[in-house]
């Protein structure tokens, strides 16, 4: 008898926590709602799921717990009733996965003309890196990484010259335009996250992931690491600036390119 | 169609071989700490299994006050956090949960289940157990090498796993590296022992459709856990090699600290897939034995045929098979080739069908039954409330595009643990009230199992629940501290106080359950031999607990499947399986 109360009562408590309770995601910032919509298609299906089996279950336990001279009823197999609950679930099943697998295809799929941003992770810092005037990021390669060049460009490649380096600072992105990140990490797995950008990917040293967004609301948002990446996982912080392209511009006219970093070292080896 | 139930009359014939003479006990140390028998060998791996379990009991609960207070206990800094979860998560999964399902209910159960004297190999097993202790001893050493176990999470990817950065990098990782190669080397003994008793050691009419579900789960999750289990070793032994004599398997060119290190051209992603490829059979490893056997105490409790034993049967085998096409879901957002998401959604979501037959068919055996609420049958209905909820929010994080923003969340925290932690320890806690009179002639006391049961059920749902919520807010897992988030509102800080309240009360109401253990051994209610009126034979021995060798002189002979409950006719509402058919008895559809 108890156990069927509290049956119920989970499903209650489950349900009005999930409506009423403050915890709940953060407002979207990216052109990822439709990620937030299969979400809330999946938690409508699964929540209907968990609470008819739960209820299902108080009621078998109300109406059939054992009483004196109660016996159960014998029925080994109902082979129909098994079949239209597997084919049930399976039409649930694709009802969540076929959304899922379509803004998956979106989600891996960049627009020709976005634009591209390298970040790079490491223990426990990020650093960007912008293609500059030219549009195309110079190679890299962890040989080349020295206090002076600490993303490892290859310094004569001339596509690198023109890199705009970003370092100690946060990244911006201009508003609506859709951007490519090129990520990359020099020592152990990172993942560059932000919340309101629903989106994530590792960084893997030796390897280039990407992903890629559409900034759909201007403000300041803070990235985290979400791969554990050792004893300064936690604090592995960065910010993201979405702004409108004026003042993205000015921004990006401030920022040192490659060149520019390299000049003074590059003046000391001649001399 | 009922003809799983019986078959045609009679027993099955079997090759028929000769009795081979047991190794019988000759001292002291041969009968309890060498022993070949398998139901020693049993208790010696739950004792040791459940053992190490507080110990992981007590890092969790040393992590939930970090998470709560953080810098509250000065000792707990961020090196101290991750060895804390990494020894956590591997002794849960791991030296826990695989080794009490197999080893423990898979030694106790298997031959008393299908009518053996033994497992085939009684020697290979005691070294099975030996060597698992052995992996534990080498996995506790950890805590008292210099600087300490490993800190790398307890999927110990590389290259942070054994990188200076890392705590435990010295000496740690190497020492768990060591400690699950000998964890595997002592399951498959053990392992091949299952497999060899369920294939070949089944009395006379026992056949394979006629075995208790409880068999079934274990049989496939062994047979899995022998396919999944090279995979953890060859990686194990890969990334030993990496530490210790600087092969690059796993390690590219790195710059750790602004120093390049010596490694060249290695893959970390490499590991991942070998990691996966074990762990997430691994998963169904641990939930298989945890399926059948629930199935078994729902039967018995409810008085009921477990509904759709055929299909039962085949769901466990297809989840069994499904779950070696489905391991890159744990790495959507490792940076692998993206069309793979689509392959392993896709795998995914289909096992989810299987799955939701086996949940079907447990609350339609509740359906029209006799529901006895013991603790067995409590401990039963909570694992299918927590399993659905964990199940469910599984679709979640299967579902590669959803899968996005949550992984590597505290979501997936949630999800794991209501699924494979929460669940699987709620059928073992059943399991032990079940069995408990069979192993020691005595009843674990009744009061104390409901209050226990009380206390950890919905305890453990007052912690995972509200756990997913602050997964969905983007708080990151694996997280010392959270820090100022300026996306998460401050009262999470209270919800999280909450969590950590409820962990320390669950967890200390563990000791209502070792005191149960304790006093009834003593002092609990005689049980006789089959206490429950079940119908599996090992209810069926003629001595409780049963003697060395099981059955006395005769084994027993097999008539009809596990589930004959509430047979219209029948004078008794349990037929033990080794009861000869009776005339004037319907016998369900079929004779």
């Amino acid at each position: 008898m108890g156990i069927a109360i509290v049956l119920v009562l989970v499903v209650i408590g489950s349900v009005a926590f999930h409506f009423l309770s403050p915890w709940w995601w953060t407002p979207i910032a990216s052109n990822w709602r439709y990620i937030d919509d299969t979400i809330i298609v999946t938690f409508w299906i699964t929540g209907v799921v968990f609470a008819a089996v739960v209820l299902f279950m108080a009621y078998c336990v109300l109406r059939f717990r054992h009483r004196e001279g109660n016996r159960a009823t014998y029925e080994p197999e109902n082979k129909r009733l098994e079949w239209w609950l597997a084919i049930g679930t399976g039409i649930g099943v694709a009802a969540m996965l076929a959304p899922g697998l379509v803004v998956w295809k979106q989600f891996v799929t960049v627009p020709g003309d976005a634009a591209t941003v390298e970040i790079v992770g490491q223990q426990w810092q990020w650093s960007y890196r912008l293609p500059g005037a030219d549009g195309r990021l110079g190679a890299t390669d962890a040989a080349h990484v020295t206090p002076e060049n600490p993303l490892g460009l290859a310094p004569n490649d001339p596509y690198g010259q023109d890199d705009v380096i970003i370092q100690g600072d946060q990244l911006h992105l201009p508003l609506g335009k859709p951007v490519k990140l090129l990520l990359r990490s020099l020592d152990v797995l990172h993942n560059f996250y932000v919340p309101e950008f629903r989106a994530k990917m590792d960084m893997i040293p030796g390897v280039v992931t990407y992903y890629w967004l559409t900034p759909t609301r201007t403000g300041t948002f803070e990235a985290l690491c979400a791969e554990l990446c050792s004893t300064g996982h936690a604090f592995m912080r960065g910010g993201v600036v979405v702004e409108p392209g004026s003042n993205y511009q000015a921004w990006l006219q401030q920022q040192k390119t490659f060149a520019q970093l390299q000049a003074p070292s590059r003046a000391q080896a001649r001399n | 169609m009922a003809d799983v139930a019986h078959g045609a009359a009679g027993p099955a014939p079997v090759a028929e071989h000769d009795d081979v003479e047991l190794y019988h006990p000759k001292s002291w140390v041969t009968k309890y700490v060498f022993s070949q028998d398998a139901k020693v060998i049993a208790i010696q791996y739950s004792l040791t299994a459940l053992a190490i379990g507080l110990v992981a009991l007590a890092l969790s609960w040393l992590m939930r006050m970090q998470l709560a207070f953080p810098g509250l206990l000065s000792f707990i800094d961020a090196e101290r956090y991750y060895q804390l979860i990494t020894m956590h998560g591997m002794i849960m999964v791991i030296y826990l949960l695989t080794a009490l399902f197999l080893g423990g209910f898979g030694n106790y159960l298997i031959p008393l289940m299908l009518g053996a004297r033994d497992m085939v190999f009684p020697y290979v097993n005691m070294l099975s157990f030996w060597i698992y202790f052995l992996a534990v001893m080498v996995l506790v050493a950890g805590f008292f090498v210099p600087g300490g176990p490993t800190g790398a999470g307890w999927t110990l990817y590389p290259p942070q796993a054994i990188l200076a950065s890392t705590p435990g990098q010295q000496w740690g990782i190497v020492i768990m590296l060591a400690s699950l190669m000998l964890f595997i080397i002592g399951f498959t003994m053990g392992g091949l022992n299952y497999v060899v008793t369920v294939l070949q050691g089944r009395c006379r009419g026992m056949t394979l459709m006629r075995m208790p579900l409880t068999i079934w789960g274990i049989f496939t999750a062994t047979v899995m856990a022998l396919l999944a289990f090279p995979a953890l070793f060859v990686g194990a032994v890969m990334m030993t090699l990496d530490r210790l004599i600087g092969t690059s398997f796993f390690m590219p060119s790195i710059i750790a600290m602004g120093e390049r290190l010596a490694y060249r051209g290695g893959s970390p992603i490499l590991f991942q897939h070998l990691f996966w490829f074990f762990g997430h059979p691994e998963v169904y490893i641990v939930a298989l034995p945890a399926f059948g056997i629930v199935s078994d105490l729902i039967s018995t409790h409810a008085r009921k045929n477990i509904f759709g034993y055929r299909m039962m049967v085949w769901a466990l085998v297809a989840i069994g098979a499904l779950s070696f096409v489905v391991w890159a879901h744990h790495m959507y957002v490792s940076g692998m080739h993206p069309a793979f998401g689509f392959f392993f959604a896709t795998t995914t979501l289909i096992i989810a069908i299987p799955t939701a037959i086996k949940v079907y068919n447990w609350i339609l055996t509740l359906w029209r039954g006799d529901i006895h609420l013991t603790p067995p049958m409590l401990f039963a209905l909570g694992f299918i409330v927590t399993f659905v909820n964990g199940g469910l929010t599984g679709l979640f994080l299967g579902n590669v595009v959803v899968d996005v923003p949550l992984s590597d969340t505290m979501f997936v925290v949630a999800h794991f643990h209501m699924v494979m932690g929460v669940a699987p320890i709620l059928v073992v806690f059943g399991a032990i009230y079940h069995w408990y009179p069979k192993i020691t002639g005595r009843m674990l006391n009744t009061a104390l199992g409901k209050l226990h049961f009380w206390i950890t059920f919905l305890g453990a749902y007052a912690i995972f629940f509200p756990m997913h919520y602050i997964g969905l807010m983007g708080v990151p897992r694996r997280y010392y501290e959270m820090g100022a988030m300026s996306f998460v509102p401050p009262s999470t800080v209270d919800l999280n106080i909450f969590i950590t309240v409820v962990a320390l009360i669950v967890g200390a109401a563990q000791l209502v359950f070792l005191f149960n253990l304790f006093w009834s051994l003593r002092r609990g209610e005689s049980s006789g031999g089959n206490p429950w009126r079940a119908t599996t034979l090992e209810w069926q021995t003629p001595q409780t607990p049963p003697a060395h060798g099981n059955w006395g002189k005769e084994l027993p002979v097999v008539y009809r499947w596990a589930y004959d409950y509430s047979v219209p006719g029948a004078a008794q509402d349990f037929l033990p399986q080794n009861q000869p058919p009776e005339p004037g008895v319907t016998e369900g559809a079929r004779p």
